[in-house]
């Protein structure tokens, strides 16, 4: 298959170590992956903080970079992200009246995966051949279990990692309190969930918290950091990534 | 009588809906039939389950024990309230050992305040949800008014196995909307403390269900 | 006050209406979230529910077929809601009842206070309605010299407290058992002394504190929880049997409706006689469920008034997609899972509708009128995770509805002569980001926050807007090289960053293409 990434801005500029790993699990899996250079922010931001007008420029931007159709898919390691295109940008065409636009963005929507869905339900693939000897809790994340409905595909393809301890995490389906700007905009009550997110984190005494969208955990991790807890954030794609030859921390 | 704002509020309704987009009809594919029939053994057994994890009391007789079951289940009690249509067997085992009766209506109905000086009511039922536990007074002349299942402390309800259906819409299909109805589930119960379930508030606080089974 | 802000506004949305307390949503919040009892309490009575919710909706094979219904039934409502509101009318008057139509809260207000002097009481009692709480009947009727009693547990406590309700189901959860204790021993001269906090004792004080009180009340005052259209059917769902008390015993009864209550038939109770109690006590069916129709002669109030309210509901109704809020059926099941409002608290949306449903039922019943007014702040009290959507038993896309009041609220607050910090921010930051060239440029200046981050890479503090952060989370340094530099060194070959796979050999184990 020929596939294209969407890296998403926060991996791009804060974590280019997940879309590093985008890359190298897919091409492991015998694919092609291509990296249209132009692309930049799904503009999820500006809609969630109801910019809707600033979010058009973006979507229109995405569409124009992505529609191209010399790839099968386009695949984001992000379930934030990929429910953005997937239910926002068609929505803010058409509220700003662009029906042309709105059509463009519901195509690309509707070949755009997210990591685990990609690989479990495209590439019908749960065993990827990884290797991580740690002890790992999965945060799921909102957008992924409730926006995409992604339901058990990550733990699946957790489970088949050689050498993974993987422990529940409780309370697992409950918002780590991030929320994009509402972590700014109501950072008490978003501190409040953090707080709550890691004591189950902390109580599954893992070494690792993983989950498929880095700006949940760069919340996570930016928590368990001041905490100075040792616990690290590590994203779906790294742990996937990783094998015997060449290990992800 | 006074309408108040009638024709502004039905005015600021037609402005709102104006150019609206029609819905779609409504799509009905829950279940409004059970699997069993009512009366059948199974939902028998539903009901029972229900009640009894409600904290209510149940019994199941046949239809020649009825009355001695009534009167047993009252034992302990001497001021009993019921309604003037009450089955006649019935209504003698209330009056077994020189209990007293007072049949509302016959001749003159309770006050409040007399139905707080009455210790249990005896009533029949109309329907009766399996799968919900869930009994439906419709105010006939065997259930009497409302307020006579209400203010005394404890309730008696005969419920006949004919009469209890598994689901909800079949109960509902089965009354008269336009009766006063009271649907019951178990003794009046609070969750307003912490969320705790504790039984029997200010309705009757023990509810007691006779099931008369098929002869 | 006619004006608010220098803005006019109408009658309802007075500041101090109990739909706009005054207070914005983060100020509230940020009191109310390190208030640790309130907290605790909050924690463990949303966390039972939640778990006898679940349970119960296990049960339900058809759970998904009864939202698609609820929810459908809700719309062909909203659709065709003159009609049925005159049907309603009709059905109730030909039975012996009044119907009174009221456009805002003080007319309604003026509605029950006339009724009520016209039968000489100066008390009254009342069954838990949110209806009357969101038009402040009790506080007006006080004003004009009658007592209004709530007969409902939770609502008593509430009331007994000098307290404002924190849920649309139990209004008194933020309180624990010792501290209603607390309240009852000082409220109620009756209760003995060695009372304890045993919830069934408790039960039992409120039981003997209002008993005389049903048995002697000749007026009460209800709301409803459905209307039937072709019927002329009111319905109330209650538990503790405080509603047949006043639904029966008093000569008359006056129920407060908003206009959006109504089912279209008969019929459609058995969608939400099994939606409703699932979703908000976690039961099957509450203990009681009361259904009257007009007068019946012989039986309960022989005296009926319905009052139609609006109070707002038609600026919702206005706008078709916010339409949807008020399809709400107040179960409250969205308060129980909202990880927001376990931790705010209900008093913190400074609205008797909190939670989830509150945040975006309020600011349309009252408009959202700029960025000074607290009810702007209401659609952005929410992480948008998604979990109310999950529970509402009539399927309201509540988070969609929040973006989309967010964007209203935004819109309305463009007219400023000096932008807001977050209008510039977010207008600078499209400005970028709609361009690969312009995002470039900024990604290289993000490398700047190298140099603020120490040795161990972690950025402590941070500026506003993002200074709320930093105050409990560290951020990473940017790394020293972005994955485009990464690709334009590793796998570019000149064009858009395209270039066949290292290797094609697919690992063991695995199925691939």
């Amino acid at each position: 298959m020929r596939i294209a990434l969407f890296a998403t801005c926060m991996a791009d500029a804060m974590f280019p170590q997940v879309a590093v790993s985008t890359v190298r699990l897919l091409e492991r899996l015998g694919h092609q992956v291509v990296f249209p250079g132009r692309q930049t922010c799904c503009g999820q931001m500006h809609v969630n903080t109801g910019y809707l007008p600033e979010a058009v420029p973006l979507v229109r931007h995405h569409v124009e970079v992505f529609e191209e159709s010399s790839w099968d898919y386009v695949v984001a390691p992000s379930g934030s992200c990929v429910g953005s295109v997937r239910h926002q940008h068609a929505m803010v065409a058409r509220r700003v009246g662009d029906e042309n636009l709105a059509e463009r963005a519901e195509e690309i929507a509707g070949r755009t995966y997210e990591l685990s869905e990609l690989l479990v339900d495209v590439l019908k693939v749960t065993d990827v051949g990884a290797y991580y000897p740690h002890r790992v809790t999965y945060h799921p994340t909102c957008h992924s279990l409730r926006m995409l409905r992604v339901g058990e595909k990550p733990l699946k393809l957790l489970q088949a990692v050689e050498e993974i301890d993987l422990v529940e995490l409780p309370q697992a389906d409950v918002c780590c309190g991030f929320g994009g700007t509402f972590s700014l905009k109501n950072a008490p009550v978003s501190g409040a969930m953090l707080e709550d997110k890691m004591t189950n984190v902390l109580a599954t005494k893992a070494d690792v918290c993983s989950a498929g969208d880095s700006s949940c955990l760069m919340h996570i991790g930016g928590g368990l950091s001041r905490l100075k807890s040792g616990v690290r954030t590590v994203h779906l794609a790294e742990i996937l990534a990783s094998t015997r030859a060449e290990p992800t921390r | 009588m006074s309408v108040g704002s009638r024709e502004a509020v039905l005015n600021k309704i037609r402005t709102a809906l104006d150019g609206q987009k029609m819905p779609g009809p409504i799509p009905r594919e829950y279940d409004t039939h059970g699997q069993h029939a009512p009366g059948s053994e199974h939902v028998i057994e539903t009901l029972v389950d229900r009640l009894e994890d409600y904290k209510a009391l149940v019994v199941r007789v046949g239809p020649a024990d009825l009355a001695d079951t009534v009167s047993s289940r009252l034992q302990g009690f001497d001021r009993i309230v019921v309604p003037a249509g009450l089955p006649a067997e019935v209504l003698e085992a209330c009056r077994r050992v020189g209990r007293t009766v007072f049949v509302d209506g016959d001749p003159a109905i309770l006050s409040a305040a007399e139905l707080d000086e009455v210790q249990v009511v005896v009533t029949a039922s109309r329907v009766t949800v399996a799968l919900t536990g869930t009994i439906v007074l419709d105010g006939a002349a065997d259930q009497g008014r409302r307020a006579i299942s209400l203010v005394p402390d404890r309730h008696l309800c005969l419920v006949r196995a004919d009469q209890i259906v598994e689901t909800l819409p079949e109960a509902l299909h089965l009354l008269e909307a336009t009766r006063p109805l009271t649907m019951i589930s178990g003794p009046s119960a609070t969750s307003d403390i912490e969320l705790n379930r504790v039984e029997g508030v200010h309705g009757p606080r023990t509810l007691d269900v006779v099931i008369i089974e098929n002869s | 006050m006619t004006t608010f802000l220098g803005i006019p506004i109408r009658r309802h949305a007075d500041p101090s209406s109990p739909l706009r307390e005054g207070e914005s949503f983060p100020h509230a919040a940020r009191r109310e979230v390190n208030n640790e009892q309130l907290r605790g309490n909050l924690s463990r009575a949303t966390a039972t529910i939640r778990g006898k919710r679940a349970a119960v909706v296990a049960e339900c094979a058809d759970w998904e077929q009864l939202r698609d219904a609820g929810s459908a039934i809700k719309a062909d409502v909203m659709s065709r809601l003159p009609e049925l509101l005159e049907e309603l009318e009709r059905n109730v008057i030909a039975r012996g009842g009044t119907v009174h139509w009221a456009a805002d809260a003080a007319e309604a207000n003026e509605i029950v206070a006339r009724i009520a002097k016209s039968k000489g009481v100066d008390e009254l009692v009342k069954v838990k309605s949110m209806a009357t709480q969101e038009i402040g009947l009790n506080e007006y009727l006080e004003e004009v010299g009658i007592a209004a009693l709530e007969t409902d547990l939770a609502e008593l406590i509430v009331q007994l407290g000098h307290d404002k309700p924190s849920h649309i189901l139990v209004p008194a959860i933020h309180r624990n058992r010792a501290e209603i204790r607390e309240i009852f021993l000082r409220e109620m001269p009756e209760v003995p002394a060695d009372l304890t906090d045993d919830p069934r004792q408790l039960a039992m004080a409120a039981r003997e504190h209002l008993r005389r009180k049903f048995l002697t009340a000749k007026v009460a005052v209800s709301g409803a929880n459905f209307a039937v259209a072709d019927t002329g059917t009111l319905a109330v769902v209650e538990s503790e049997g405080n509603g047949r008390m006043c639904l029966t015993l008093p000569e008359t009864l006056i129920t407060v409706m908003g206009i959006e209550k109504l089912i279209p038939t008969w019929q459609d109770l058995e969608v939400f006689f099994q939606l409703l109690p699932r979703s908000s006590t976690g039961e099957r069916m509450n203990p009681y469920t009361s259904l009257w129709t007009g007068v019946t002669p012989g039986d309960g109030p022989q005296e009926f008034h319905l009052i139609l309210l609006d109070n707002g509901r038609t600026n919702a109704l206005a706008d078709e997609m916010g339409r949807a809020a008020l399809h709400c059926i107040r179960c409250s099941a969205c308060l129980n899972v909202c990880p927001v409002y376990e931790r705010a608290g209900g008093h913190a949306y400074g609205s008797v509708y909190p939670g989830p449903i509150g945040a975006i039922l309020t600011p349309q019943l009252t408009g959202m009128h700029g960025h000074n007014d607290p009810n702007s702040t209401l659609p952005y009290a929410s992480s948008l995770c998604g979990a109310c959507f999950d529970a509402c038993p009539v399927k309201i896309d509540i988070p969609t509805m929040l973006v989309e009041l967010r964007a209203q609220s935004v819109d309305s607050d463009r007219g400023r002569k000096v932008p807001g910090g977050w209008s510039s921010a977010m207008k600078a930051m499209s400005w970028i980001m709609a361009d690969d060239k312009r995002f470039r440029a900024a990604e290289k200046g993000l490398a700047a926050g190298r140099l603020i981050a120490g040795p161990d890479k972690k950025i402590t503090k941070l500026p506003w807007p993002v200074n709320g952060w930093s105050s409990t989370r560290d951020t990473p340094a940017p790394p020293k090289e972005t994955f485009r530099q990464w690709w334009a060194a590793n796998r570019a070959d000149g064009s858009d960053g395209d270039r066949a796979p290292e290797h094609n050999q697919k690992p063991e184990g695995t199925e691939g293409p």
